[in-house]
C-alpha cells in the first residue's frame, strides 16, 4: 500500500481540494496512508522511549558522559538479587507444571464426557480476570498466616495463588488449541483401539495441541515473572519485590535498570518464541 | 480397566463429572474461598454475627478519598487509553491484514499490555523522572492524577488495541463505499455509520480498561511508595501493618468495595459485549 502512494506525495492542497468523483477513492487512500504512518510513528515513539531510557540508564556511569556495564555485572553480585531471580524462575516452573496438569486433563475430559460443565469451567477460569489480585490476597493472607504459625512456608508456596492468577491466560490458550482439533474423534479412535484414558490424553490429544500447550506455558511464565502484588503482601521476595526494595533504598541504582531491562528482554524472548512457533504452525496448515 | 469397558459403564452410571473434582477443589479452595472470606468477614463482626456496620466504613471521608482517587485515575487512564488505542486499532485494521505492521502491532500490544509492574515505573522514572529524566525532568511526575495516569496509559493503550481490534476488523469496506455512493463524506460515515456501530464495543473496551487500572497495584506502588493514593495501596497498608482485628477488617471492607465496583463494571461490560456481537460478525 505504502509503495503505491508514498506519504511524501500528499500535499495539503490535494487533500483539501474537492475531488472529481472518480478520484475520490485514491485521495482518501492517500489521506488514510498519511494518517496511518503518523499514528504509527507517534505510537512507536511513545512506546519505545521509556524502554530506551531504561536501557540507556543501565549503562550510565557515575561521571557525566561515561558509559559502563557495571550495572549489568552487578546483577550477579547484588545482595539477594540472584536469590530472588532463582526463586522466581523456580516458581515459574512449578506454576506451569501445576497449571497444565490441573487444566489440560480437566478441559479434555469436559470436552469428551461432561459437555454440560463447560460453561461453568469457562466462567471459573475467566473469573480471576475480574477479581483483582489485591482482593484475592486479602482472602488468602489469613490462610497463609494460620499455616505459617505451625510450619514455615518457603516462597515457593506462592504457586498456589499463581496458578489461579494464570488460569484465564492458560485457559484461553488451551481452549484455542482444543477448538482446532477434533478431540472426540481422536479419543474415540484411541479408545476403540484399547487405549486407556491416560494414554488418550498424554499420547493422543496432547501431541496434537503442543502449540497451545507451549502458548499456555509461556503466558504463565510471563505472568509469574511479573508478579508483585501477592508476593509483596504475603512478605515473600520474588524478583519484582526485590527490585522494589532496591528502589526504595536508592531510586537511581543502576542495577534496577539493568535487571528490569534483562527481565523485559527475557519476556520479549518468550513472546518471540511464541509468535515464531505460531507462524510455523500457520505455514504447515497452508 | 480395558476389560470392564468403562465407556459403557460411565454412560449407565453418570459419574463422568467426578473427573472434574480436582479442578473444582482447587478453584474452590484458592479462588472462591478467599473471595468468600473477604465478603464474609467484611459483613460480620468478630463474633461471626451479621453486622453491616463495617460497610459504613466505605463512606468514611478518609476511606472515600481512596475510592475517589482510584476511580479518578481509572477513568482518566481508561478514557485516554481507549481513545488513543482506538485510533491505533483503526490504523492497524485499515492496513494489510497479513502485513508486517499488523503483526508487529499485535505482538507488541500483547507484550506491552502485560508490561506493568514495578519495572514500568522505573522506565518512566528514567525517561521523565524529576531527577533522572532523560527526555525531560518533569516537575509534575509525582503529582497525583497526571503523573501516574501517563504511566498507566502506557499499558492501557496496548490493551485497547488488543480488545478493540476485532470490532474494527468487523467493519466492512462496503459500508464505507455505500456511504460514499450515497454522497456521504468521511465525517458522515463516522457520524452516522461507523461511530454508532463501534460505540458499544468502544464503551465496553473502555470499561475493561477501567477495571484493569482499578486493580493495578505494583506500578502505582513503585511510582510513589510514601503516600497511599489508591485503594489497593491502602489495602496493602491495612493488611501488612495490622495488629488487631479492627484493621484486618479495614482491608476486607476496602476489598469488598473493590469487588462491588469491579462487579458493576464487568456486568456492564458483558451487557455491552452482547450488544456488540449482535452487529459485528
Amino acid at each position: 500500500m505504502a509503495a503505491v502512494t508514498p506519504v511524501g506525495a500528499v500535499t495539503p492542497a490535494e487533500v483539501e481540494a474537492p475531488q472529481p468523483r472518480g478520484s475520490m477513492r485514491s485521495s482518501r487512500l492517500r489521506r488514510l496512508n498519511l494518517f496511518r504512518w503518523t499514528v504509527f510513528t507517534l505510537a512507536t515513539l511513545f512506546f519505545l522511549l521509556p524502554l530506551f531510557a531504561m536501557v540507556r540508564f543501565s549503562f550510565v556511569g557515575t561521571q557525566p558522559g561515561e558509559y559502563t556495564i557495571s550495572a549489568w555485572t552487578q546483577i550477579a553480585s547484588y545482595p539477594g538479587l540472584l536469590d530472588a531471580i532463582r526463586i522466581t524462575l523456580e516458581l515459574a516452573v512449578i506454576t506451569v507444571i501445576v497449571e497444565l496438569s490441573l487444566l489440560v486433563p480437566t478441559m479434555i475430559w469436559v470436552r469428551l464426557r461432561v459437555q454440560w460443565l463447560s460453561r461453568t469451567i469457562e466462567f471459573l477460569c475467566l473469573l480471576p480476570l475480574t477479581i483483582p489480585a489485591i482482593v484475592l490476597v486479602v482472602g488468602l493472607a489469613p490462610v497463609y498466616r494460620s499455616v505459617r504459625q505451625h510450619v514455615s512456608l518457603s516462597p515457593l508456596q506462592l504457586f498456589w495463588a499463581y496458578v489461579i492468577l494464570a488460569l484465564p491466560y492458560a485457559y484461553r490458550a488451551l481452549a484455542a488449541g482444543l477448538d482446532a482439533i477434533d478431540v472426540r474423534t481422536l479419543a474415540e479412535a484411541a479408545r476403540s483401539l484399547g487405549a486407556s484414558w491416560f494414554t488418550v490424553m498424554v499420547r493422543v490429544v496432547a501431541p496434537n495441541m503442543w502449540q497451545a500447550l507451549l502458548n499456555a506455558m509461556l503466558l504463565t511464565t510471563a505472568l509469574v515473572l511479573g508478579e508483585f502484588t501477592i508476593a509483596s503482601i504475603l512478605l515473600y521476595t520474588n524478583l519484582q519485590v526485590a527490585l522494589y526494595q532496591i528502589s526504595r533504598a536508592t531510586l537511581d541504582a543502576g542495577v534496577l535498570f539493568s535487571t528490569s531491562a534483562a527481565s523485559l528482554l527475557f519476556a520479549f524472548l518468550l513472546l518471540l518464541i511464541l509468535s515464531y512457533v505460531g507462524r510455523q504452525r500457520g505455514r504447515e496448515r497452508r | 480397566m480395558a476389560g470392564v469397558r468403562p465407556v459403557r459403564a460411565g454412560r449407565r452410571l453418570p459419574l463422568a463429572w467426578t473427573g472434574t473434582i480436582p479442578f473444582f477443589a482447587y478453584v474452590g479452595l484458592f479462588l472462591l474461598l478467599p473471595t468468600g472470606i473477604v465478603v464474609w468477614n467484611s459483613l460480620t463482626d468478630a463474633s461471626g454475627k451479621l453486622n453491616l456496620g463495617s460497610i459504613k466504613t466505605l463512606f468514611d471521608p478518609a476511606v472515600r478519598m481512596y475510592f475517589v482517587n482510584s476511580l479518578e485515575l481509572s477513568a482518566i487512564s481508561a478514557v485516554v487509553g481507549a481513545v488513543f488505542g482506538a485510533v491505533i486499532a483503526y490504523a492497524v485494521a485499515s492496513g494489510n491484514p497479513d502485513g508486517l505492521v499488523r503483526r508487529l502491532a499485535t505482538a507488541g500490544s500483547g507484550v506491552l499490555a502485560q508490561f506493568g509492574g514495578v519495572t514500568l515505573a522505573f522506565a518512566f522514572n528514567a525517561a521523565i523522572g524529576p531527577t533522572s529524566g532523560f527526555l525531560t525532568k518533569a516537575s509534575w511526575y509525582y503529582d497525583f492524577p497526571q503523573g501516574i495516569s501517563l504511566i498507566y496509559v502506557y499499558f492501557q493503550v496496548p490493551l485497547m488495541v488488543l480488545v478493540f481490534l476485532p470490532a474494527v476488523d468487523g467493519m466492512k469496506m462496503q459500508w464505507r463505499e455505500a456511504t460514499e455512493n450515497l454522497g456521504g463524506s468521511t465525517w458522515h460515515f463516522w457520524r452516522h455509520v461507523g461511530g454508532p456501530l463501534l460505540a458499544p464495543a468502544f464503551l465496553g473496551s473502555t470499561l475493561l480498561l477501567f477495571a484493569n487500572s482499578l486493580s493495578a497495584y505494583a506500578t502505582v506502588q513503585a511510582w510513589e511508595n510514601q503516600i497511599a493514593y489508591v485503594v489497593p495501596q491502602q489495602i496493602s497498608i491495612a493488611i501488612t501493618s495490622e495488629v488487631g482485628l479492627a484493621s484486618a477488617n479495614e482491608a476486607q471492607v476496602l476489598a469488598l468495595g473493590m469487588v462491588i465496583v469491579v462487579a458493576v463494571v464487568m456486568v456492564s461490560y458483558t451487557l455491552l459485549q452482547r450488544r456488540t456481537s449482535r452487529w459485528l460478525r
